[in-house]
């Protein structure tokens, strides 16, 4: 069985963006990028798969310019066996993804195509629920559980008000939330290996799809920020605070 | 034309977050209807024809409909969406699972989590854990979003007079089943609905810990009890309680932090509360900065003090 792992680079989860000064988005420049990190769950995820013997080959995509390549060697480090990068410069918003990510499965037909439920820069959460349509496949996000047996993918899912188990007939879509599992660290002999490993730029430009995006940002703003409090001396003075100046209790 | 809004609900009943997202409508169009789709869901249409500012009430009622699974579910969407230009469900693990697909197959971009109605085509939205708020035009002609409920006031639950119409569901249950539901009970306030939450973080220690030292604080409140990422991870708690960027959006009166440091991926998720009270014994801790009160000092001692004291 192959899987198909999609991943996609994004600012560092510990980097603080900050607002250009002329609304025009967020300033990237000299800002850390890393692999999204539920993104980097679903490759553990796969990679875990393949040792235990369900899987046989995983393949990693990314979507973007060219930089991507650096992303798609994390993968290959943590233990994908090859990579894919859907070259363009053009911004790539979801549902241009999907249709990437469609053409792709089609032509490698793998079982499972995994990726993060969202990506931690446009909190999109659309991608995989977009490819699963597209293709006409079953999804099951937000997995916090994923077991591959008989054909089918049974799958825990983290819902609103606790978990819901659900069975989808292969090839189908999961989505990964944080609980799925801890991925590992690349190991530098891995990192090592990860450079020979392969690696085919495929131009977007080339595939015929309409990937223009349909959203424009007008402007990117601060959020109203909120002004500092006050520190209280002790649970007395919390509870007059509450009462008389808050009065919400 | 109309917006169309997908209940949030049960089966049994309608889930407060619809109200915040029929005022979203309203915000795009002056007629809004409600589609419920689900399984023996009357009681649930009924209460959606009662919402002021509702128009009507569509149910589209089968046995392969009960577990509102994302494939069949967004079919029956996306069939009626063909006489709607706004198609709006609240943020919630439902309406994020089954939004993007029935924008896919309608080949249309799904706006995520908008926050205010600017216009008819253009929404706000927050980025980056909400550290920063895009202004987005659609070219779509068909707009799919999902609310977050916290930008929206709720519309009233009662005053309307809505008539409910059925309708009869598309074939085809897809290839997903059902197999279990594992729901936490409680008795509490709902997370998203409540007034008051009483939040814990990984400066609990324990599950033991969380129970102990909180219950008794939400139980004098009427509070819902929340937790940090890290409790989650740490097992003291359920996944369902999680607030953050990738857990559940609160603003309520009142939200006490308590042994919470306050990661931006935390704050994202409650930084809009009225009013914050932060317990913590790091006197530089994050969640310092967006509390309206913050009381430095050993939760274990402060907490049962603070149960007393109310």
């Amino acid at each position: 069985m192959k899987i198909l792992v999609a991943v996609k680079r994004v600012v560092d989860f510990n980097v603080k963006v900050r607002v250009k000064a002329d609304q025009s988005g967020v300033d990237l420049a000299n800002v850390k990028m890393s692999m999204n990190p539920f993104d980097e769950i679903a490759i553990e995820e796969a990679v875990r798969l393949k040792e235990a013997g369900i899987a046989t080959e995983v393949v990693v995509i990314s979507a973007g310019p060219t930089q991507c390549q650096e992303t798609l060697r994390t993968a290959l480090a943590i233990g994908a066996d090859r990579a894919i990068l859907a070259e363009t410069d053009a911004e790539l918003q979801p549902l241009a993804v999907a249709k990437i990510l469609k053409a792709v499965c089609e032509k490698e037909q793998p079982q499972l195509l995994i990726m993060g439920k969202q990506a931690i820069d446009d909190d999109s959460n659309q991608t995989g629920q977009m490819a699963a349509a597209l293709l006409g496949w079953p999804q099951a996000t937000f997995a916090s559980k994923l077991t591959v047996a008989n054909g089918e993918a049974t799958v825990i899912r983290e819902v609103d008000g606790g978990l819901e188990t659900i069975a989808l007939t292969l090839p189908a879509v999961v989505t990964t939330d944080l609980r799925l599992n801890e991925p590992r660290y690349a190991t530098l002999p891995n990192i090592m290996k990860a450079k020979k490993k392969p690696l085919d730029v495929q131009p977007v430009a080339a595939m015929g799809i309409d990937v223009a995006p349909r959203l424009k940002t007008l402007k990117v703003t601060e959020p109203p920020k909120r002004s500092g409090g006050i520190k209280v001396a002790d649970v007395a003075a919390l509870v007059a605070k509450l009462k008389n100046e808050a009065k919400v209790i | 034309m109309t917006a169309l809004v997908i209940a949030e609900h049960d089966n049994q009943s309608l889930k407060a977050a619809t109200l915040n997202t029929v005022t979203a409508a309203l915000a795009c169009s002056s007629e809004v209807d409600v589609l419920v789709v689900g399984n023996a869901a009357e009681a649930v249409a009924q209460a959606a024809a009662q919402i002021t500012g509702v128009r009507k009430v569509i149910l589209v009622e089968a046995d392969f409909l009960a577990d509102q699974l994302s494939e069949p579910v967004a079919e029956q969407i996306v069939v009626l969406a063909a006489a709607y230009e706004h198609v709006l469900a609240p943020s919630t693990a439902h309406g994020k699972n089954v939004m993007p697909r029935v924008a896919a197959k309608l080949d249309v971009a799904q706006l995520t989590d908008i926050i205010k109605v600017v216009s008819t085509d253009t929404f706000e939205r927050p980025i980056y854990a909400g550290s920063a708020i895009a202004t987005v035009q659609t070219a779509d002609a068909k707009k799919v979003i999902t609310v977050r409920t916290t930008g929206f006031n709720p519309a009233a639950a009662t005053g309307g007079a809505g008539a409910v119409e059925k309708q009869a569901a598309q074939a085809g249950a897809g290839k997903s089943r059902f197999v279990s539901r594992e729901l936490t009970k409680s008795d509490r306030p709902e997370l998203t609905a409540a007034k008051i939450i009483v939040s814990g973080g990984r400066g609990l220690g324990s599950g033991e810990n969380f129970k102990k030292v909180l219950e008794p604080l939400a139980d004098k409140l009427n509070a819902a009890i929340g937790a940090s990422r890290a409790a989650v991870d740490a097992g003291f708690v359920t996944n369902d309680y999680q607030v953050g960027q990738t857990g559940k959006i609160v603003a309520p009166q009142l939200y006490i932090a308590v042994g919470i440091s306050g990661a931006i991926q935390h704050l994202a998720g409650m930084k809009d509360s009225k009013v914050i009270v932060a317990i913590n014994k790091d006197p530089d801790a994050p969640i310092f900065e967006v509390a309206d009160y913050g009381l430095v000092g050993d939760l274990f001692e402060a907490v049962p003090e603070l149960v007393k004291a109310l």
